[in-house]
């Protein structure tokens, strides 16, 4: 080369540096994310469920006695009449079969947390491949994908589950992998595809293939990255359908778990109990407001994420 | 008395970093039957200038000082109700991505005659036959009146846009860009009949362009605009021929040209400044290569030479 | 050095609902040049006219229909280019580059500027990391962003259109190709930065010895960086000679009706009408006669039954494909 350069020193280290912008990225999306007021209140209602679900085993080992106070077994020895209403040594009640509301609705919490969140992981993490791949290389492969898509999203979820569920007996981990690989193959796959046409029709796309590039690299480096910031969107929607669905399937009796929210409403309804709200109103009210506040917290956060992927939606 | 007097125009983005200067200041004036053409970079407010003369602004813009006079009677202080009755009747305008501003499921000429017919109360038979005349003035087949957008090339279609523009008559169109995103032989079909056309009615016209030689062949008049100011301005021989102002000149010498001798193109240093933090002085001033001292402090003086002036501290060509 | 022989690119047009006979856009159609080592040739013409896809058939972005591409790296083996794949398809990545047009598209936005720049180092396997910076950092020394360790780490939306064009550039250069396509590089610049990197390209050229094919729509940029001009009309190159001598002596009707359109910086000069009809004709299935038949003002029965012309001398090295010339 014709032009002779002596050896440059940087000033501190390539990984120094690398940490350093994405230090700054995530400030900055962090700011943008703070001026979405609808994401802090989902955030908050977050971190809420979050506390309880971690408190929950400490106070099974600190304060509540096991054999009152475990969701499954537990029973309120102390109360005289069961379902009985909130007192001071159960703030929310117990449930008919004498079991406390509070340390359920805190136990269940964690599962809901972890079922949402491997369902959203296996979506994102098939869409976004489902969607690069198809995008990238397009042909036969684009075709047998987005026909699978179809199919996916053809299918009554809910129905296939009720039926999978008498066949072999669904639990939260099940659960998570049908809805992830559902939603992956199918609706979100078939929208990061549509993201993804636009990325793979970039020129700097058509320049990393002049590198050299491989399809590989060319997905994993340049296609993906310009994708996860959608799939990450999709992926709150995602937590909020898998929350939803597992009540709903609870509620029906038709997953086999030890406890969740969708089951103390089952619980509550096979004992009789469910029409008359007004007067055991702790039996549904804890419950199905957890349900509700869950759901929108992860709606309401990627509605304010949004806001952070879509520029344009950005006031100036 | 001049058809449009543009004085003080000041119009200001307001953004996160601040306020964005993009028309700052700016004065000139149109005759009627002239053709004024506006000359500069991309940001380098040309564009401002005609949303902000036509009152077509963004939500973020605000228009805080200066007064356009279109036959005496100042624009800025009008309502949205009392501009709409300006708009495309008086001024109209043809702008870039206007060709792809047609509705693709409906025919080209029953788009025109609608928006004829809603503005004039006139009839559907008297708008179609307008239209027609309308389509024979820009040198479009009446024919392809019957036509959906995609079956016309974007020639056809940025025609049939300035036909929609001629069609109440205005005494001044503002053309931004028209041909930017098309091919040269079609560019100088359409800048020979907006040249005719403007002739024909008489009509006065401003004519955006980044292009030098574009706006060398249509202007008879030239503003030269950077960083939100009008740097010089003048008949059009006058600005090519003998330019006051050092970034005029250094526009004319980087321009290359297929005719005449092939010259040595000139590099201008740097890039256009930020105009939300634009440099005191004359914002010139870091890329000239004549700047002195007062250029860096002080608003440079306007240098007049009979009708052709221009804003500098070490005016050029003396 | 690369030498296109009866290069072909056909692109289905899918609208045989029926299954019936497939229509093609001819997007190139059977050309054929050579090009000498070190010279720059230029491919003009309108939008649609098949320049875009020649240059990217050079680099094999993607494949030709028909016909060969000989490229010769120097040393004096010669391959086709036109059929490699895998490994050597990839090393031919390191001999031939190319420049795009659009300086905010062309770079990936959630790349730093030494990400970008190390990209085919890294994919190509070159060096060793610290090596790389060293690399890019000569690189952008090179292409006039200095100092490097003030633009290492930026991203593109921190630069200006100019500063990205330059990135653009070391990024094709660093791997020392010495056949590059620049498509269009300078158009979406304005002024004042353009020539900065026409004469940055032009100087890179000679001081390493680069053999560039320039597309441009723009022949006065033409005349500026090209010592040959090929002028392209429908999947055709209707005539090709010395930069000076081509413009200053047009003999194909198309070359002369193109260079009457430019328009000329100097209120002082009037231009001749253009004296060609119509618009572009498609390129889809485009009858074996002469592609410019429909708007020649000087076409006749002649044309109209034969076969496109071939391209012929027309005397000092000038050649043009026209009968009546």
């Amino acid at each position: 080369m014709a032009v002779q350069s002596p050896h440059t020193e940087l000033p501190e280290a390539i990984w120094r540096v690398r940490l350093r912008l994405a230090s700054r990225s995530l400030r900055e999306n962090w700011s943008l994310f703070m001026s979405a007021r609808i994401g802090m209140v989902g955030l908050a209602i977050i971190v809420f469920y979050a506390v309880l679900a971690l408190a929950h085993p400490v106070m099974l080992k600190t304060v509540w006695s096991p054999h009152v106070y475990d969701p499954v077994i537990g029973y309120a020895m102390d109360e005289t009449r069961q379902p009985a209403p909130p007192s001071l040594s159960h703030p929310l009640g117990t449930d008919p079969l004498g079991r406390d509301i509070l340390s359920q609705l805190m136990f269940s919490a964690r599962s809901e947390f972890l079922l949402g969140l491997l369902a959203a992981v296996v979506t994102v993490t098939i869409g976004t491949t489902v969607g690069a791949v198809s995008a990238y290389f397009g042909g036969v492969v684009d075709t047998i994908l987005m026909r699978l898509a179809d199919i996916m999203i053809m299918m009554p979820a809910i129905s296939v589950l009720v039926v999978l569920s008498a066949l072999i007996g669904v639990e939260h981990f099940e659960l998570a992998l049908i809805i992830g690989i559902l939603s992956g193959f199918g609706g979100t796959g078939v929208l990061v595809k549509s993201q993804a046409l636009s990325v793979v029709n970039k020129p700097y796309i058509e320049a990393a293939r002049i590198a050299g590039g491989s399809p590989f690299h060319i997905i994993l480096v340049h296609v993906v990255p310009n994708l996860l910031p959608l799939s990450f969107l999709y992926m709150m929607f995602t937590v909020t359908s898998a929350i939803f669905s597992e009540a709903v399937l609870s509620f029906l009796g038709l997953l086999d778990v030890r406890m969740s929210w969708g089951l103390m409403i089952h619980t509550t309804e096979s004992a009789g109990y469910l029409l008359q709200v007004g007067e055991y109103w702790w039996l549904i009210f804890p419950a199905s407001l957890s349900i509700t506040l869950l759901c929108s917290s992860f709606y309401l956060v990627g509605r304010a994420l949004d806001e952070v992927v879509n520029p344009r939606l950005r006031r100036r | 008395m001049p058809l449009l007097t543009v004085d003080n125009l000041t119009m200001h983005y307001m953004t996160r970093e601040g306020p964005v200067r993009a028309v700052d200041g700016v004065s000139f004036s149109v005759e009627h039957g002239q053709s004024l053409g506006l000359v500069g970079e991309s940001g380098c407010g040309k564009s401002s200038i005609a949303t902000s003369l036509l009152k077509l602004l963004p939500d973020n813009a605000s228009l805080l000082a200066g007064s356009v006079l279109l036959d005496g009677v100042d624009l800025l202080p009008l309502s949205e109700r009392e501009m709409r009755e300006y708009r495309w009747d008086r001024i109209s305008m043809v702008f870039q991505a206007a060709m792809n501003s047609l509705d693709p499921v409906y025919r080209v000429g029953d788009q025109i005659v609608e928006a004829l017919e809603a503005h004039y109360e006139r009839t559907r038979q008297e708008s179609h036959d307008r239209v027609q005349e309308l389509y024979e003035l820009v040198g479009l087949n009446p024919e392809f009146m019957d036509r959906y957008p995609h079956e016309y090339s974007g020639g056809m279609k940025q025609r049939a846009i300035i036909a929609m523009a001629l069609a109440c008559e205005p005494d001044l169109i503002i053309a931004d860009e028209p041909t930017t995103a098309l091919d040269v032989i079609v560019q100088d079909r359409i800048l020979r009949e907006m040249k005719e056309v403007q002739r024909k009615l008489d009509m006065s016209m401003i004519y955006i362009s980044h292009d030098m030689a574009v706006i060398a062949e249509v202007s008879d008049v030239v503003g030269v605009m950077y960083a939100g100011k009008i740097v010089e301005f003048g008949p059009t021989s006058e600005v090519f021929d003998r330019p006051i102002h050092p970034y005029t000149q250094a526009l004319m010498s980087a321009f290359p040209s297929v005719v005449g001798e092939k010259k040595e193109l000139v590099t201008l240093p740097g890039e256009p400044p930020n105009l939300a933090v634009p440099p005191a002085g004359c914002r010139f001033h870091p890329r000239c290569p004549f700047a002195t001292g007062e250029c860096m402090t002080s608003e440079p003086p306007i240098v007049n030479r009979g009708g052709h002036w221009a804003v500098c501290w070490n005016p050029r060509n003396e | 050095m690369v030498s296109a022989q009866a290069l072909t690119k056909l692109f289905p047009v899918s609208d045989s609902w029926f299954g019936g006979q497939k229509s093609f856009v001819h997007a190139v159609d059977d050309i054929s040049f050579d090009l000498m080592g070190g010279e720059s040739l230029g491919l003009v013409g309108e939008s649609g006219c098949g320049k875009t896809t020649t240059g990217k058939l050079l680099v094999r972005l993607i494949e030709p229909t028909a016909g060969h591409i000989q490229f010769d790296d120097g040393t004096g083996n010669s391959e086709d280019i036109a059929i490699l794949k895998g490994a050597s398809l990839k090393a031919f990545r390191k001999k031939a580059q190319m420049v795009f047009q659009d300086p905010y598209e062309s770079l990936n936005p959630r790349q730093t500027v030494f990400d970008a720049v190390s990209e085919p180092l890294r994919v190509q396997n070159i060096g060793g990391p610290a090596d790389r910076i060293d690399k890019v950092s000569e690189m952008l020394v090179l292409v006039g962003l200095s100092p490097p360790s003030t633009f290492l780490f930026r991203y593109p939306h921190e630069l200006s259109g100019g500063q990205r064009q330059r990135v653009v550039i070391a990024r094709a250069l660093v791997v020392e190709p010495t056949f590059v396509v620049a498509d269009e590089p300078t158009s979406m610049l304005d002024v004042s930065v353009r020539t900065g990197i026409m004469r940055l390209m032009d100087d890179l050229g000679d001081r390493l010895g680069i053999t560039y094919v320039y597309i441009t729509h723009d022949l006065a940029v033409a005349r500026y960086m090209c010592d040959r001009i090929a002028v392209m009309y429908l999947g055709k190159i209707v005539e090709v000679g010395e930069t000076e001598k081509l413009l200053s002596n047009p003999q194909h009707p198309y070359t002369k009706a193109l260079l009457s359109a430019v328009p000329v910086p100097d209120p002082a000069s009037t231009r001749d009408p253009v004296n060609i009809k119509g618009g572009v004709t498609t390129p889809v299935d485009p009858p074996p006669r002469c592609r410019f038949f429909d708007r020649c003002p000087i076409a006749d029965n002649f044309c109209r039954d034969n076969v496109h012309p071939p391209l012929e001398d027309k005397g000092a090295g000038q050649f043009a494909a026209c009968y009546k010339v």
